[in-house]
């Protein structure tokens, strides 16, 4: 169970919190103008890294933010939690 | 047979305090401080269950919680009942029972022993080879191997314990209570740690604390009296908290630990009523240490497996911590130093040893000088080949080690003896470091595997890291401690040690016969039976990954996840194989350790409060009214009100003949409801929503379809304009919370630009629905001063209005296709409005109905219910809804998933209306429809969704999703039942009132 430092309450059981997947795909703003493989690509293909991931967690039974999580996948280590909307760490 | 074996009184044993237990019905005694299997032999009794595949003779192996044979059932067919607990833990009390497991009739005669006859036809893999074929008799088959398998027996009555959790959140946290976990506990809490020391002993000081001998000393004192002292200062610390009895089940990332910690199971059961039995801990610890210690290798053998047979380490504990000799002919069998301390423990207590084995041919050191000076004989280079005795060891074959080890030379030679301890070196105990995420290193010297890589804040000291001997242990620690702690001294400097241990070894994981390897019975799992030879019949069949023999030869699966023997089969792999240990890795070291009880994992969380449950506002008038209930997800719904013993179905009818005749009124409350407010919240509506949204006026309500990004109906409800920029949306009962979070998803982090906010309302408001065609006379009497007209207040729009002064809004919405309204009103008054209701009803005959004559009313309309007519793979297109399908709004979450290749198919499984051949034939839900029953294989068109009897249009009714549907109206479809066939018709799914005259009756 992890403790997940939430960029707006602090930190907080696992339990708190939902995982929301890959982090930064983002929306196609004319998903009319997509061919079935495009739309697919943005619809269903997700990484699976073993290592430095970053993802979206949402504090369900907090505050109910999103936010960006990046955890390295091998061991659980969470190395940093930012914002939606901020630039990725880049270390 | 009965015979005393205590030999010279032990301090931990309080001879003035006799308990009588029973064991198979015979009534024996022990001491207080005795364990089960401590005073089992004290009685002379080895034997105590038969092993699970060959039904052999079981004797008690060890003293601690790696006991693979030694598993008992306490209190038979009584409601505190409980199967496999090990002999060797159970701590005994006045009226104990235990029985054997595993053997019928009795464990001295059991029939199933004949599978040790047969064993040369029951290989490895021996189910899953004999009964593949023929497919169909699996059920026959497994009728008998069911019977025959499984160890002990489930309680059938319910447990009248009390069982909790706690959670714990310390600075230290130190599992285990040997040398060096006191060691650690004291250095912590002296240090200011606020410190928790968990032990699953009884006692604390782990085996140092019965070590008594002049072989190993600190500071000139004997080891066990130097602990001592130790042990009584740090119970004086105030900021250490020690927890015996305490096993840690689980150790999980971020140093999150479960424990069990165990109350009341050693005293007699009449004491425990109204105490709690057991404690799941739940611990949070900034950082951890891990002393867990070592446990005693055994050695592979022929017919290692004899009662009589223990490692060494547990003849010692026997002796020392119990005062009780396993036998009276003792041969001790090792490869190593550690017998030798046994043998030094056994020779002080006075107990008979005939002769030490020991596979090396060289070997000197202090302790086994002392042996030899008191003349116990020493077989250097031997090894055991065989044992004889069959429900004990009578006698043991010895012969000579060829200098590769690979052999056994020169002449058989026979010992007697009645027990035989075995020493095969130590396994660190590093169970809880890998489930925690550690990663090992294998040591090839000693052939062990030792942390390597620890996950943060955490480190293993003692034994479980590799340090086995106390010079090795001590001189290492307070180095240890100061770095993880950080701290810039300990009590710990200066110690000195003296230890004649010699870690010299010589590891032969399969010990070498004079037989071929077939005909022998080398045991690696004890519990489940698993072989040498076994393993070696995995390796020729092709299997090669460690984790696929565990799975095929079921090494390491029983209740003890082979403590003892996993070591061993991975050796004879990497030897058979010629892969190297290192390189091989483990089988996956899971939780628990040891066992969990259920009523542990769920603590108090039984019978009603097995799960939160939410209640209505109006919940209390639904009990009075003799309601039956069924759960919507959390809530406690208002199933149907059976009135003068009517069982469902006629209440059913009748509620919902009363709906469409004159009067019903529903507990509309647990229905989700989304404040939105903000400028762009008609925008945001748009995007969610598969309709539009910008034209509807201030006052007006409309349907909505919601989707997810892959097209399918997600969720839907009706949202009413309050304001400009405020509406309230309803969302199913169940879909709620979901439907909030997706929407606050989408907010967030795709459209943070829309000024939108939105708030769960569901708990702030009461709903008190009233349907029929004299819904409208009623309202308006409980609403006296809003016009009802149907200019003023046409169907789909909604009123602010008062009850009594109370603000409420009244929507003027249908989802049974009756002229109905909704009265949203402050959750506290719900009640008081829906009583007014039902007064003011009372003269047209108003009925209370529930869910279920709400569903019937809907599916007469052709009204589909997200999550019963659809599942995740149903689009609008499929439900035949084009209509609510915006073709002018550009996007909405799902639109461009609507024109996939595969969504637009015709064939896809489409929602239809199905009327019966026969009116008064009710179809199952769930039920298949086919179109050809002669076709084989039968293709499967769809399903039943929903059915129901109409008492409104006098016949059977139901919806269900057909491929290509859409195009068979009309068509005949068959669904077959288990004794019969049921001809339908496909239809429209709408029955009553397509025309929707009665929503403005």
């Amino acid at each position: 169970m992890f403790i997940i430092n939430c960029p707006y309450c602090g930190k907080r059981e696992q339990s708190e919190f939902k995982a929301g997947g890959e982090a930064h795909i983002v929306r196609p703003k004319q998903p009319t103008e997509l061919s079935d493989d495009q739309w697919a690509e943005y619809l269903f293909m997700r990484k699976n890294i073993k290592g430095i991931q970053f993802e979206r967690w949402v504090h369900t039974h907090g505050c109910r933010k999103w936010f960006n999580v990046v955890r390295d996948t091998s061991n659980d280590v969470i190395k940093a939690v930012y914002k939606m909307g901020e630039k990725p760490p880049t270390k | 047979m009965t015979k005393n074996l205590r030999v010279k009184t032990s301090k931990f044993i309080d001879e003035t305090y006799k308990i009588s237990f029973k064991f198979n019905g015979t009534t024996y005694y022990g001491y207080k401080g005795d364990t089960l299997a401590s005073a089992l032999l004290a009685n002379n009794i080895h034997l105590v269950g038969r092993s699970f595949k060959y039904h052999r003779p079981r004797g008690i192996m060890t003293a601690g919680s790696e006991e693979p044979n030694a598993i008992v059932q306490l209190h038979n067919n009584t409601s505190r009942t409980e199967p496999n607990v090990r002999a060797t833990e159970i701590e005994i009390y006045e009226g104990l029972e235990a029985s054997s497991q595993n053997c019928w009739p009795s464990v001295n005669f059991d029939i199933g022993g004949i599978n040790n006859f047969l064993s040369p036809v029951l290989p490895a893999g021996f189910y899953y080879k004999t009964f593949m074929w023929p497919a169909n008799f699996w059920e026959k088959y497994e009728y008998f191997i069911r019977k025959s398998a499984g160890l002990g027996k489930s309680p059938t009555l319910p447990d009248p314990d009390i069982y909790e959790h706690r959670y714990i959140h310390c600075d230290v946290l130190i599992i285990g209570a040997g040398i060096s976990g006191i060691m650690a506990a004291k250095t912590a809490a002296r240090n200011g740690f606020k410190t928790l020391l968990v032990d699953e002993k009884p006692y604390l000081g782990g085996s140092t604390i019965y070590q008594n001998s002049e072989h190993f000393k600190i500071n000139n004192q004997i080891s066990s009296s130097w602990l001592e002292k130790e042990i009584n200062e740090i119970k004086k610390i105030e900021n250490l908290e020690i927890k015996t009895r305490t096993s840690v089940a689980a150790y999980h990332g971020y140093n999150f630990l479960l424990a069990k910690e165990n109350l009341t199971d050693h005293i007699p059961l009449e004491q425990r009523n109204n105490k709690t039995r057991q404690r799941l801990l739940k611990i949070r610890a900034k950082k951890v240490i891990t002393a867990t210690g070592s446990l005693e290798r055994p050695l592979i053998f022929d017919n290692n497996d004899r009662p009589g047979i223990l490692l060494s380490s547990a003849l010692e504990k026997y002796a020392n911590l119990f005062g009780v000799a396993c036998g009276e002919k003792n041969i001790l069998f090792t490869n190593n130093d550690s017998a030798y301390e046994t043998a030094i423990s056994l020779y002080q207590k006075g107990i008979n040893i005939e002769a030490i084995i020991d596979n090396r041919e060289e070997i000197d050191s202090k302790l086994i000088k002392e042996i030899e000076r008191n003349n116990i004989k020493i077989y250097k280079g031997y090894t055991v080949v065989d044992t004889s005795g069959y429900k004990r060891i009578s006698k043991i074959s010895i012969m000579q080690l060829s200098k590769d080890g690979q052999k056994v030379i020169g002449s058989k030679k026979s010992i007697s003896c009645d027990c035989l301890g075995i020493s095969g070196g130590w396994t660190p105990a590093v169970h809880l470091f890998t489930q925690s995420g550690g990663k090992l290193k294998f040591r090839d010297e000693d052939q062990v595997f030792i942390p390597d890589k620890y996950p943060l804040n955490q480190i293993s000291i003692g034994s479980c890291n590799g340090d086995f001997t106390l010079d090795e242990i001590l001189s290492n620690i307070h180095k240890t401690l100061k770095e993880f702690l950080n701290i810039k001294e300990t009590d710990y400097e200066n110690l000195e040690v003296y230890s004649s241990f010699n870690k010299s070894k010589r590891n032969i994981w399969l010990l070498p016969s004079d037989k071929l390897i077939g005909k022998t019975k080398p045991f690696v799992d004890y519990q489940n039976d698993a072989t040498a030879k076994d393993i070696k019949l995995a390796l020729r069949e092709g299997f090669r990954s460690i984790e696929h023999v565990k799975r095929y030869t079921t090494t390491g699966m029983g209740t003890d996840q082979g403590k003892l023997g996993n070591m061993h089969a991975l050796g004879i792999i990497s030897e058979t194989s010629g892969s190297k240990m290192g390189e091989l890795g483990t089988t996956t070291f899971r939780p628990p350790y040891t066992p969990l009880t259920f009523g542990t994992i769920v603590g108090r969380n039984v019978g009603e409060y097995f799960d939160v449950f939410r209640k209505t506002p109006i919940h209390d008038w639904h009990i009075e009214n003799k309601a039956e209930f069924e759960n919507v997800g959390q809530w406690k719904r208002a199933w149907y009100y059976p009135k003068d013993g009517e069982n469902m179905h006629d209440a059913v009818q009748r509620e919902s003949k009363a709906a469409r005749d004159s009067a019903g009124i529903l507990d509309a409350s647990t229905l989700g409801k989304i404040d939105i407010q903000g400028t762009d919240a008609s925008e945001f509506l748009n995007r969610v929503y598969t309709n539009a949204w910008s034209k509807l006026a201030i006052g007006k309500c409309r349907y909505g379809l919601m989707l997810n990004e892959d097209g399918m109906v997600y969720d839907d409800g009706v949202t009413t304009r309050l304001d400009e920029n405020h509406y309230i949306m309803t969302t199913t009962t169940g879909g709620a919370a979901t439907v909030l979070g997706k929407l606050e998803d989408y907010l967030q982090t795709e459209w943070p630009e829309l000024d939108v906010y939105l708030t769960s309302v569901t708990d702030h408001y009461a709903t008190v629905s009233v349907c029929g065609p004299n819904s409208k006379k009623i309202v308006s009497q409980v609403i006296p001063d809003l016009d009802f007209s149907d200019e003023n207040f046409p169907h789909m729009s909604f009123k602010n209005a008062k009850i009594s002064n109370i603000k409420c809004r009244v929507m003027r919405i249908s989802f049974t296709g009756e002229h109905s309204y909704e009265i949203n009103i402050q959750a506290n008054y719900g009640k008081s409005v829906w009583e007014k209701c039902m007064e003011v009803g009372k003269e047209f005959n108003i009925t209370p109905y529930g869910t279920e004559t709400m569903h019937l009313l809907r599916a007469e309309k052709g009204f589909i219910i997200v999550g019963q007519d659809t599942d995740a793979t149903m689009t609008p297109i499929d439900l035949q809804m084009d209509w609510i399908v915006s073709k002018k709004k550009y996007d909405f979450i799902g639109k461009r998933s609507l024109y996939r290749s595969d969504t637009i198919r015709e064939d896809r499984k489409q929602l239809v209306g199905l009327l019966t051949e026969n009116p008064n034939e009710v179809l199952e839900e769930g039920a298949q429809i086919v179109a050809d029953i002669k076709k084989t294989p039968i293709e499967m068109l769809g399903h039943v969704t929903s059915s129901y009897y109409s008492p409104n249009l006098k016949k059977s009714i139901a919806l269900g999703v057909v491929k290509g549907g859409k195009n068979m109206m009309g068509k005949k479809l068959v669904i077959p039942m288990e004794n019969k066939q049921i001809n339908v018709t496909v239809a429209d799914p709408v029955f009553l009132d397509k025309e929707n005259k009665r929503l403005n009756a």
